[in-house]
C-alpha cells in the first residue's frame, strides 16, 4: 500500500533526514519526494511504499505523529487513495 | 506523483474546514429475528446485531486512521420494530432495551429503527409501538425512533398526526429532567426513505438487503471556504463552486463506504449527499448562506439561496458516487448549527421561515426547541403543515421539535455533543388548531398533474 507523508510547518534543519530516518527504521521505501514553500509554510510531501514495512501502519503513523509533535510541525501519514479519489476521476 | 496543491487542498479541508464523514451506518434486517416469543425475539435481535456489527466500530476507526479522515459516528439502522412487535408481540419497550444492549455491546453511537410506518393506517403492532415511544426513549440512551405519517401516494394519516403531537409532548415531559432529550431522538416523517443513514430518522426498509453499509458525508465548512474564495462571482459561478466542492466531498464518502463494505464483507448501499452541520464554528449551513451574501440566515432571500445550495450539492455529488440515496441535501437542524443558533437567538430566524426553507431542502423542521406550554394539538398542526409540504412536493419532510418543558421563549436547552443547544423559538399560539386536528381521518393523496 502506498501512503503520502505530509510535513507542514516551519522549516527546520534536518527535517527531511528525521522523517526519512523513521522510514529506514521501519523499512518503508520512499518512492518520490517533493517540497515547496506555500503561503509562508514549509510543505514536504513524500510518497512511500509501506508493504515491506517491519511494523504495522498504526505504529509507523504514530512514530511520524510523535516526531511532528517533537519538532513542532504537522506530520500526517495518509493512504494515497484518499487523494486519488478526491482529485482524479 | 500527485500535485502538491491537490494534496494540500485535501489536508486543508480536513484540518481547517472540518471535512469529515458524518456516519457509517450499517442497515440490518431483523425480519428473521421474529419469534412467537417476545423474549426469544429480543435475544435473536441482540445476537444478529452483535454478530454483524461487532466489528463496525473497529473497522471505522481503522479506516479513519489509515485515510486520515475523521469518521464521526458509527451507527446501525434496523427494520422498523413495529413489524417485529406485530409478529412477536410483547411489550415494545423490551425491544428498545434489547437494541440498547446491542448498542452498548457494539459501541455504536446510535441504533435507529424504533419505528412505525403508518402513512395510510395502523396495522398490528403500530399503535402499541407508538404509544411506547416516550417510555422507550426515556429508558434508553442510544435508540432513535421515527414514525412515517404520510406520503405523496397515500396522503396524510391525520389520526397518526394527532397521536404524534401527544407523543412528542409526552416524550418531552418524561425526559424533562434531561433537557427533554427524548424528543431529540424522535422524528415524524412524510415520505420517509428506506436507506437513510442519518439519525434520528434512520431505519432499515423492507426492500433493502439483509445487511448493507450506507455512508453520510458532511462538510459545510469546506463549501463555505470555497465560496469565500469567490467573493465577486455571480450565482452561476457560485453554483459551479458548490458543485465542484460537493463532488470532492462525496468522493470521500464513496471511498470510505466501499472500503468499509469490503472490510466488513457487507454490500455497499448508498452515499447520502448531505451537508450536515455541527455546532462547531466553521461547520454551519447558515454560514454558507451568509457567505453567499445574506446578512443573516432567516432573512428574505434565504429560501432562494438554500434552494440553489441544495440543488448544486446534489448535482456535484451524483457523479462522484456509484449510488446515491438517503436524504441527500442540506440539513437545517437549528440546534446543531452555530449560524442557525445565532439567527434564532437574535430573532431573525423564525419557525415560519424555517418551514418555507424545508420546501426546498433536505428533510424539515429539525431540532427546533419550542415553548414548553405548546399544546399537543399545535405540535400536531406543525407536523401536519410539514407533512403537507412533503406530500405535495414529492419529497421527504420531517419534524423533530423539542417542547422545552417549563421554559419560555428566549430561554435555552442544552443537549451537548452533536445535538448542540437551542433557544426556545416563538410559536404562534394566538388561536388553536384543535378542531382541525380533532377531526382526524386522512388527507387524501394529492393530484400529480395540473401542477400549479
Amino acid at each position: 500500500m502506498r501512503t503520502i507523508i505530509s510535513v507542514i510547518g516551519k522549516d527546520t534543519v534536518g527535517i527531511i533526514s528525521k522523517v526519512s530516518n523513521i522510514c529506514t527504521e521501519c523499512n518503508v521505501n520512499i518512492v518520490d519526494i517533493t517540497q515547496s514553500v506555500l503561503q509562508d509554510m514549509f510543505v514536504m510531501v513524500m510518497l512511500t511504499e509501506i508493504s515491506g514495512a517491519n511494523c504495522s501502519f498504526n505504529e509507523f503513523s504514530d512514530k511520524m505523529k510523535k516526531l511532528g509533535e517533537d519538532i513542532g510541525t504537522d506530520i500526517r501519514v495518509m493512504h494515497e487513495d484518499i487523494f486519488n479519489s478526491m482529485h482524479r476521476i | 506523483m500527485l500535485n502538491l496543491n491537490d494534496i494540500m487542498e485535501t489536508i486543508n479541508m480536513i484540518q481547517s474546514e472540518n471535512l469529515d464523514i458524518r456516519t457509517i451506518t450499517m442497515g440490518i434486517s431483523l425480519l428473521d429475528c421474529i419469534d412467537s416469543d417476545c423474549d426469544k425475539s429480543c435475544e435473536k435481535i441482540y445476537n444478529k446485531i452483535t454478530r454483524l456489527a461487532g466489528n463496525l466500530v473497529k473497522v471505522g476507526e481503522d479506516i479513519e486512521k489509515e485515510y486520515g479522515i475523521p469518521i464521526i459516528n458509527k451507527r446501525i439502522s434496523v427494520t422498523p420494530i413495529a413489524m417485529i412487535v406485530a409478529a412477536s408481540g410483547g411489550d415494545p419497550v423490551k425491544y428498545a432495551k434489547a437494541l440498547q444492549k446491542a448498542a452498548d455491546a457494539t459501541g455504536v453511537n446510535f441504533i435507529g429503527g424504533y419505528s412505525a410506518l403508518v402513512h395510510k393506517g395502523f396495522s398490528a403492532g403500530d399503535i402499541e409501538l407508538i404509544k411506547s415511544i416516550p417510555e422507550a426513549l426515556s429508558e434508553t440512551t442510544n435508540i432513535c425512533s421515527s414514525v412515517n405519517i404520510g406520503s405523496t401516494k397515500s396522503g396524510i394519516n391525520m389520526d397518526a398526526v394527532k397521536i404524534m403531537g401527544q407523543i412528542v409532548r409526552q416524550t418531552a415531559e418524561i425526559t424533562a429532567d434531561r433537557d427533554c432529550i427524548g424528543c431529540a431522538k424522535l422524528v415524524v416523517f412524510c415520505n420517509a426513505v428506506e436507506d437513510n443513514p442519518f439519525m434520528a430518522g434512520a431505519f432499515h426498509g423492507v426492500g433493502e438487503p439483509d445487511c448493507v453499509i450506507h455512508v453520510g458525508v458532511s462538510g459545510p465548512g469546506v463549501v463555505q471556504a470555497a465560496i469565500k474564495k469567490c467573493p465577486d462571482g455571480d450565482l452561476g459561478e457560485i453554483a459551479e463552486v458548490i458543485k465542484r466542492t460537493a463532488f470532492k466531498i462525496t468522493r470521500m464518502g464513496q471511498l470510505v463506504g466501499t472500503e468499509a463494505s469490503r472490510r466488513l464483507g457487507v454490500p455497499f448501499g448508498i452515499v447520502d449527499l448531505s451537508l450536515a452541520p455541527t455546532p462547531a464554528v466553521g461547520d454551519s449551513v447558515a454560514h454558507i448562506l451568509e457567505e453567499m451574501g445574506l446578512g443573516r440566515c432567516g432573512i428574505h432571500g434565504t429560501t432562494a439561496a438554500l434552494a440553489m445550495l441544495n440543488d448544486a450539492v446534489k448535482k456535484g455529488g451524483v457523479m462522484a458516487s456509484s449510488s446515491v440515496g438517503g436524504l441527500s441535501g442540506a440539513f437545517i437542524p437549528v440546534s446543531e448549527d452555530a449560524g442557525m443558533i445565532d439567527a434564532a437567538r437574535s430573532g431573525d430566524l423564525l419557525i415560519e421561515k424555517l418551514e418555507a426553507m424545508t420546501a426546498v431542502c433536505s428533510v424539515g423542521l429539525d431540532m427546533i426547541v419550542i415553548p414548553g406550554e405548546t399544546p399537543a394539538e399545535t405540535v400536531s398542526a406543525i407536523i401536519a403543515d410539514e407533512a403537507a409540504i412533503g406530500m405535495v412536493n414529492s419529497k421527504t419532510t420531517a419534524v423533530r421539535v423539542i417542547p422545552a418543558i417549563g421554559k419560555k421563549h428566549g430561554e435555552e436547552l442544552e443537549f451537548g455533543g452533536l445535538l448542540g443547544s437551542g433557544p426556545v423559538m416563538n410559536v404562534n399560539m394566538n388561536f388553536s388548531p384543535k378542531k382541525f386536528i380533532d377531526r382526524a381521518g386522512r388527507i387524501p393523496a394529492p393530484m400529480q398533474s395540473l401542477k400549479n
